[in-house]
Order: C-alpha cells, then sequence, then structure tokens
C-alpha cells in the first residue's frame, strides 16, 4: 500500500522535473506574481504630476507652492498660464492634479482674511482621487495653521480645540504591499495548487495512462494520495518563496508564529487540494480543467477580501463570501503576518478551514472514485 | 481436445449498453488455460468493451463474465493481480524511459526485489529493448513501444494477457516480431486474449470469435471456422473482376463472389462441376481469364461470408464451437 503509493509520488517527481517548462512556471510563477503586484497593485501616492496656475505670482503664493512641493505626494511638474492649459493636461493624463491660486491671494493672506485656491482632481480612478484629496486639504491645513501661527504667534499646540492624533497600526506606513503580499500568498495556495493538481489528475486522463493504473492492484485513494502530495510540497516550497521574498525585499514583518502559519497554509492545502480533485474528475482535458479552474477560483479572488474589502461589498454579496474558503486563509494570513495574532483570536477561521477542507477533499474522493468506475 | 483444461475465461450473456448503443450484446464464450485466442472483428464491433469488461475497467450492464475463477465485478481485485492489460492506445508514460516506466509497474505490482532485477533484464531481451534501456518512451518507434507495453503487462507474471490490437498501425516486420514474442508466451503457457483486425493474425490463434456489431458470430478453431463456408473456392484472376462478378454472380452453382485487387473468389457448390461452364461463359462475355485455379478459403473469406451471412440475416444463432 504504502509502496505503491511511494511510486506513484517518485514517478509524479519525475514527471515535474521533465516538463521544464511546468517546472519553470511552478516556480516563477509565484515571483511574477508578487512582484507585479507587489509594486504595481498600490494605491499609495507619492509623485503625483500636478499642473500649477499661479496667477498670483507673490511671495505667499510661492510659499503654498513650496508646501505643496515638500509633502512628496504632488511633482509640482507643469505651470501653465491658463486654465485651458491644465484643462488640457488633465485631459491629455499628463497632469492628475491641477492648484489654481487666483489674483489677490497674497493680499488676502497679508490681510487676514480667508484666502481661497481651487484644487482640481482627475477623479476617473476613486481610490488615487480619494487619496489625493484628503493630501490636498492636509497640505492646505497645516499651511493655514502656519500662517495663523505667524500671524497671531500662538502656537498651534497651544490653541483651543481638538486634537486628533491618529496612531496606525499593523502597518503603520500604510504600505498596500504589507497587505498585499500576504494575501498573494492565499492565492497562490488557493489558486495555484488547485490548478497543478486538477492538471496533473487530467493529464492521466487524457494521456489514457489512468486506464492503465485502473488494472492494478492501485486503490483510489492510493492514486489521490500519490497524485497530490508532491503538488503539495511544490505548493508549500512556493509559499516559502514568496514569503522570504515577501521579507526580505519588501520588508514585509512577520510580527506573528511563522510555524502557526505554516501549519495552517497546510491546513488549507487540504481545501485547494480538494477543489484541484473536485475539477479533475469534472474534465476530460487539461484545457478544460484549466478554464474550469478558472471559473471556480476567479470569484473567490474578488469575493474572498483580496482585492476589495468584505466589509464594503453590499450585504447580500457578503453572504456568498462566507463560503468562499479563501476568505478565512485571507484572515489567518494577515492576522498572522500584520497582526501577529494567534490561535485564539483566529480559531474561527480555523474551525471554518476545517470544515471546507474536509468536506471537499470527501466530496472529491468520492467524486473521483465514482468517475474511476 | 486430448487433455482436459480449465476454462479461465468464461462470460454469461454478457452485456454492455452505452447511452445510444449496446456495444457488446449477449456474449457467451469461454477460454481454456493456455490458449491464444483471437477475438476478430471489423472496427466497432465489440472488441474492445469486451477487453474492458474482462480487465474489470468496465461493469457490464447485463450477464457476467469470470476471469482466472473470480467475477469480474465482485472480486475485480483479485483478477488484477493476475492479468496483464496492454491497451490499443500507447498507454505508457512517454516522458518517462523504458527502464523507469518497467521500474514504475513493477514497484505497483510490488515485484519482490530478489526476483525484479532477473526478471526485467530477461523481458528487455525477451522484448528486444536491452540496448533502449534508457531511451524516454516519447522517442520510441511504434512497435518498440508496443513491445514495451508488453514487457509492462508481463512484469507481474500475469496468468492470463489481454491485448487490444497490438499490432494495429505497427510495420510488417514489427508486427512478425511482436506475433514470435507473443508464442513465446504462448509456449510459457500463458493464455493470451487479443483481439485483432487482421485476418492472418487470425489464423495463429488456437481459437477465434468472430465479432460483429456487438454479437459473437461464431467461434471456435480457424479450422473449424474456414469449415462453415458453404462450397469450395475458385480464384479467378483476370483484368476486370467487376464485370466478370456481374457476368458470373448469378450462375448457376455460384454461392457467392468476393472481389479483393484484381482477384475475384468464386464460391461454387462443386469445382470438378462448374469450373468448365464458368471458363465458358467468362469467354462468352468477351472477359480475358489470366488464371482460374481452385484454391483453399483463408479466414479472410470466411470472415466475409459469414459477416455477409450474418447482414442478410440469415441466420440468427451464432454457430456453436467445438464441443
Amino acid at each position: 500500500m504504502l509502496i505503491r503509493t511511494l511510486s506513484l509520488m517518485r514517478k509524479e517527481f519525475l514527471h515535474i522535473l521533465r516538463d521544464r517548462r511546468t517546472l519553470a512556471v511552478m516556480f516563477l510563477m509565484p515571483i511574477i506574481q508578487l512582484v507585479l503586484m507587489g509594486y504595481a497593485a498600490t494605491t499609495d501616492i507619492e509623485h503625483l504630476r500636478t499642473a500649477v496656475l499661479d496667477r498670483d505670482k507673490s511671495p505667499a503664493s510661492r510659499e503654498l507652492l513650496d508646501a505643496y512641493r515638500a509633502s512628496n505626494y504632488f511633482e509640482l511638474a507643469f505651470y501653465v498660464e491658463s486654465e485651458g492649459e491644465m484643462e488640457y493636461l488633465v485631459d491629455a493624463g499628463d497632469a492628475r492634479a491641477g492648484l489654481i491660486i487666483p489674483v489677490g491671494y497674497g493680499r488676502e493672506v497679508a490681510s487676514g482674511g480667508q484666502a481661497q485656491v481651487a484644487f482640481v482632481i482627475d477623479g476617473s480612478d476613486p481610490s488615487v482621487a480619494n487619496t489625493v484629496l484628503s493630501a490636498s486639504q492636509s497640505v492646505g491645513q497645516a499651511h493655514s495653521l502656519r500662517i495663523l501661527e505667524r500671524a497671531a504667534g500662538i502656537k498651534p499646540d497651544d490653541m483651543p480645540g481638538v486634537q486628533v492624533r491618529p496612531r496606525v497600526w499593523y502597518n503603520p506606513e500604510m504600505k498596500t504591499s504589507n497587505f498585499m503580499i500576504p494575501g498573494i500568498m492565499g492565492i497562490i495556495l488557493y489558486f495555484l495548487t488547485a490548478l497543478f493538481t486538477a492538471m496533473a489528475i487530467v493529464r492521466e486522463r487524457e494521456r489514457g495512462t489512468i486506464e492503465q493504473l485502473i488494472v492494478t492492484p492501485i486503490q483510489p485513494l492510493e492514486l489521490i494520495v500519490g497524485k497530490v502530495v508532491p503538488y503539495a510540497f511544490i505548493a508549500f516550497f512556493d509559499v516559502l518563496e514568496v514569503l522570504a521574498i515577501g521579507v526580505f525585499w519588501f520588508g514585509v514583518p512577520i510580527n506573528g508564529s511563522l510555524g502557526l502559519l505554516l501549519g495552517l497554509a497546510v491546513l488549507f492545502l487540504i481545501t485547494s487540494l480538494g477543489i484541484g480533485i473536485f475539477i479533475s474528475s469534472a474534465a476530460n482535458t487539461q484545457q478544460e480543467a484549466m478554464l474550469l479552474t478558472f471559473l471556480i477560483l476567479m470569484p473567490s479572488i474578488f469575493l474572498g477580501g483580496f482585492f476589495f474589502p468584505i466589509e464594503a461589498m453590499p450585504r447580500w454579496l457578503q453572504v456568498f463570501t462566507y463560503v468562499i474558503p479563501l476568505r478565512y486563509m485571507l484572515v489567518v494570513i494577515r492576522g498572522i503576518i500584520l497582526k501577529g495574532v494567534g490561535i485564539t483570536v483566529l480559531y474561527e477561521e480555523v474551525v471554518a478551514m476545517m470544515v471546507f477542507g474536509t468536506a471537499i477533499m470527501l466530496l472529491a474522493a468520492i467524486r473521483f472514485r465514482k468517475r474511476l468506475e | 481436445m486430448s487433455e482436459e483444461r480449465e476454462n479461465v475465461i468464461v462470460t454469461e450473456n454478457l452485456t454492455r449498453r452505452f447511452k445510444k448503443v449496446t456495444a457488446v450484446k449477449g456474449l457467451n464464450l469461454t477460454v481454456r488455460q493456455g490458449e491464444v485466442f483471437g477475438l476478430v472483428g471489423p472496427d466497432g464491433a465489440g472488441k474492445t468493451t469486451t477487453i474492458r469488461m474482462l480487465c474489470t475497467i468496465m461493469d457490464p450492464t447485463e450477464g457476467s463474465a469470470r476471469v482466472a475463477g473470480f467475477d469480474t465485478v465482485a472480486e475485480s481485485k483479485q483478477i488484477k493481480r493476475r492479468i496483464g492489460y496492454m491497451a490499443q492506445r500507447f498507454n505508457l508514460y512517454d516522458d518517462l524511459s523504458v527502464l523507469e516506466n518497467l521500474d514504475f509497474f513493477a514497484d505497483v505490482f510490488q515485484v519482490p526485489r530478489r526476483v525484479r532485477k532477473r526478471r526485467k533484464e530477461r523481458l528487455l531481451q525477451f522484448a528486444r529493448l536491452a540496448e533502449f534501456r534508457q531511451r524516454r518512451a516519447a522517442h520510441l518507434s511504434g512497435g518498440m513501444q508496443k513491445k514495451l507495453a508488453l514487457a509492462c503487462t508481463l512484469i507481474h507474471q500475469p496468468e492470463i494477457v489481454f491485448l487490444d490490437e497490438p499490432t494495429t498501425g505497427v510495420d510488417p516486420v514489427s508486427r512478425r516480431e511482436f506475433w514470435d514474442i507473443l508464442t513465446e508466451l504462448h509456449l510459457q503457457g500463458i493464455t493470451i486474449f487479443v483481439s485483432t483486425p487482421y485476418m492472418d493474425e487470425a489464423e495463429r490463434c488456437s481459437r477465434v470469435g468472430l465479432m460483429y456489431r456487438g454479437r459473437m458470430i461464431v467461434y471456435g478453431a480457424p479450422d473449424r471456422i474456414k469449415g462453415l463456408v458453404a462450397g469450395e473456392l475458385l480464384e479467378l484472376r483476370t483484368a476486370n473482376p467487376r464485370r466478370a462478378e456481374e457476368v458470373i454472380g448469378q450462375s448457376e452453382g455460384v454461392l457467392e463472389t468476393q472481389t479483393y485487387g484484381d482477384l475475384l473468389r468464386v464460391f461454387v457448390d462443386s469445382v470438378t462441376r462448374r469450373q468448365d461452364s464458368l471458363q465458358e461463359t467468362l469467354a462468352a462475355a468477351g472477359i480475358e481469364v489470366i488464371g482460374l485455379r481452385q484454391t483453399r478459403p483463408r479466414m479472410e473469406e470466411a470472415f466475409i461470408s459469414l459477416i455477409r451471412r450474418q447482414m442478410e440475416g440469415a441466420k440468427g444463432q451464432p454457430a456453436e464451437s467445438e464441443r
């Protein structure tokens, strides 16, 4: 029994080693995904190209511009002479924001009145626009406090009023990569594992070799274990790979227990391997398996909380997210890596993953067995 | 039969229905230990389905079969250890080498370590693959792939081997070589159940069964089957066999005609009585006769004749094998 399973595993490793292209995909895909997501999928705003229309051209207006420049959010890339010119730059996408300082701004500031400036924001990407909006306001507010300080001679701290001092926990610099990289670990465990498993099993069917295996004393359970365990190893290796790059390259801190993280990753693997086996029992060709995997796992990526926060979804949609196993794993991964929480906080997710894992694996095994007969 | 041998394959009303077609209809068949049993028939006759049922890959929808004394549905485990199966398509791993394929199946069948090495060597010699042991299966010729597949099915020393069209798509030289190997196996006392579309291969079997449209039309020793064809056979060589067929097809005493390239095979009730009159008829019609001689019917003519009879619905019941 053990010999048969082991020889199936050895055979599978040989297949993997012989197929250079698949081998490359298995080990490079996580890296590519990680680098792409880590760098590209970020809503952190820095050096946003901004057009400036300074109609005042006074020392005061230059001071305001310096304040914006110093904030690092904005790069004052264009100095224009008319609103039409600014509009053109924003239309063309050369500038994403525009600052208009009207005539008389300096005079108004000097006389202690309310000086007004206009800030134009390209709102086509709401997440960028949101950040720009608050950045433009906070730079303006900080600057007006400084003006006040100079005019009235009081320090802002001595003024009456409410002062909100935000403290950002877990990800104090609010780096998107800190949020995305743990998520990618979840996606790899989920998506790649299911895909590789399904393809490996379907390959035997496509090539007709499964028929030869049926005439041997190999039992369905041995076949499943023998086919699937090698891919579990690879998925696990991929996770370590992503984790290493995340920590050493992107500087993601692992605040919680690494052992717990890896242990729960193994638990989650049961679910994704189960999904892979399930898909393999429905597909006849590797192409079908690939399409089915995308079809089944695509909604998970959107509803599981990888890109968009579940809390922001409409209620009726949130209900569906509970049947998506990835959801729980993402909470677990982000919880351990970013928040450093332990099993006492995550036990609900762990129980959910156990339930899903067992159910999916059982269902898949039954279907697989039926399909063999 | 001088010696009484055990029946190693027995089917009873073995039937397999698919959604739209019935691939095998009420098969009753016995194969004795040590026989080379040939399952012959055109494509789509139900040969592969029959073999699959006997190898426990597929369950019958009706009837039953016993292989090596075990029921194919209830006791498939016991059967799997005792049989070898070679599918029509190359069913091994083409990214693995000859040796790796052999090793994998040796592992799976748990061939003991101490006999494994010797057995592998013997099979490699036997299959004429010894010098290609490191080569990947994908880089073997079609004939060599078949021999590798055969070697893999023999690694656990099965009592019965099932070969589904092992020589289809193989060049004539490899085909002959493959049958030489089968003969060696036969001499070792292994029961061989082989399907083939080739009639010359059918001649080499101890007994053959002719399948047509899911039914076993007839089965028995090749000589007996050839004897089932009524009349005697004349072989006519002529420039225009089709016209000749038209001219003499309806002549008195002509039972059946079959064209075969530039040959026309004519079954008559008696050669001595008809040969001269046929020659006259042909001469009268202006057909040049290059040659006309009596010949023994081969399996080929016998099968065509039997299938024709079946198509015409002349005989409902399959002929019995020798008792």
